[in-house]
């Protein structure tokens, strides 16, 4: 299945075409979205650095989630909003990104890790809320996230760069197939 | 004081050259630097939170504020070494730059004022220092790293 016929429609509807073409507007978008990466993800660094036994080792693992879950919570909705508006400024480009990709993929990941987190060693935070280095499972949890979200700001940053772009040919073959790039035929125009 | 002769050297150093002839140098830096961007935006919002009235409540601020001060170190040392080698690579567009002079004003302000006021603040006893000022300290320590943030991602868009 492929969702550029829908992006290719979504870039010629005239929303997409003023936030890209905007002089003000996309800069104050992508402002915002890389700034609250100090509130979503520098919130969600302190904890896993909890979680690992790093950080703030006296205060319960369940303060920090009642206190900073909020504001992480928040973070996370204007990251989400403001990433969408900027695939929605430049939706061909970012889909048959091998970066938007891999950044995808990575979130994807994320959200696994954290439903796996919340749904099992979580569920039992009332033994070893106090715990100065809580147990493996949970510093698991912790790190996992870390790496992960370390690869989804360098994929989102790298976004910016073309060196992977379809209309940058040629291109190793795997890079065609893993971008989704539509390439001619050889021999062809 | 002229700053032109520092900026021109700089320039014509073979680290400038290496940075800004590397087709990736300059990404892999900046990537470096925003990484250190998210965990110094964590140590600085955990403790003016709490200065604010949102933080952890279970423990005192200057225990927070004692938690959270390796980190901030750690990152703002991290964000000086990248954003020194990130200026090095193009010193002239950004001794043109208005958002790059906003930034670096705000990082000294805001650098001091960490090591001043802010650490006299949030290491007091508890109760020493009255709320409104708690706040207000909070608010200018958030402002000055706005300032930093918002001037380093404008830098980007003027030229």
């Amino acid at each position: 299945m492929s969702l550029l016929p829908f992006c290719q429609w979504l870039a010629d509807t005239t929303g997409s075409i003023a936030l890209h073409e905007s002089l003000f507007m996309y800069p104050l978008v992508e402002s915002a979205h890389v700034l609250t990466l100090c509130l979503f993800l520098g919130m969600a660094i302190m904890f896993d650095l909890r979680l690992l036994g790093f950080t703030l080792t006296r205060v319960p693992i369940t303060e920090i989630k009642r206190r900073m879950g909020p504001w992480m919570l928040a973070g996370f909705a204007v990251m989400v909003i403001t990433g969408a508006l900027l695939f929605y400024a430049i939706p061909v480009r970012s889909y048959q990104s091998l970066w938007f990709r891999g950044k995808v993929v990575a979130l994807l990941l994320a959200g696994l890790n954290a439903f796996v987190f919340h749904t099992t060693i979580d569920r039992k935070v009332g033994a070893w809320d106090l715990d100065p280095k809580p147990p493996r499972a949970a510093r698991v949890a912790g790190a996992t996230s870390l790496i992960l979200w370390a690869i989804i700001v360098v994929a989102g940053r790298m976004i910016a760069y073309n060196w992977f772009d379809c209309d940058k040919q040629p291109q190793a073959h795997i890079v065609n197939i893993a971008a989704g790039c539509v390439v001619p035929p050889a021999g062809g125009r | 004081m002229n700053l032109l002769p520092f900026i021109e050297w700089t320039a014509s150093t073979s680290l400038s050259h290496t940075i800004s002839t590397s087709t990736w140098m300059f990404a892999v830096i900046e990537s470096i630097h925003l990484l250190a961007l998210s965990v110094i935006g964590g140590s600085v919002l955990i403790v003016d939170l709490r200065l604010l009235g949102f933080g952890i409540r279970t423990h005192t601020l200057a225990h927070v504020a004692r938690e959270a001060q390796p980190w901030f170190i750690a990152s703002w040392t991290v964000m000086i070494v990248t954003g020194s080698l990130l200026f090095a690579s193009e010193p002239q567009k950004l001794y043109y730059s208005t958002p790059f002079a906003v930034k670096m004003s705000c990082l000294l302000l805001g650098t001091i004022f960490a090591l001043t006021v802010r650490r006299k603040v949030t290491l007091a006893d508890e109760g020493q220092v009255n709320g409104i000022w708690l706040k207000l300290v909070a608010l200018v320590s958030l402002a000055l790293w706005f300032g930093v943030g918002a001037g380093g991602r404008w830098v980007g868009f003027s030229g």
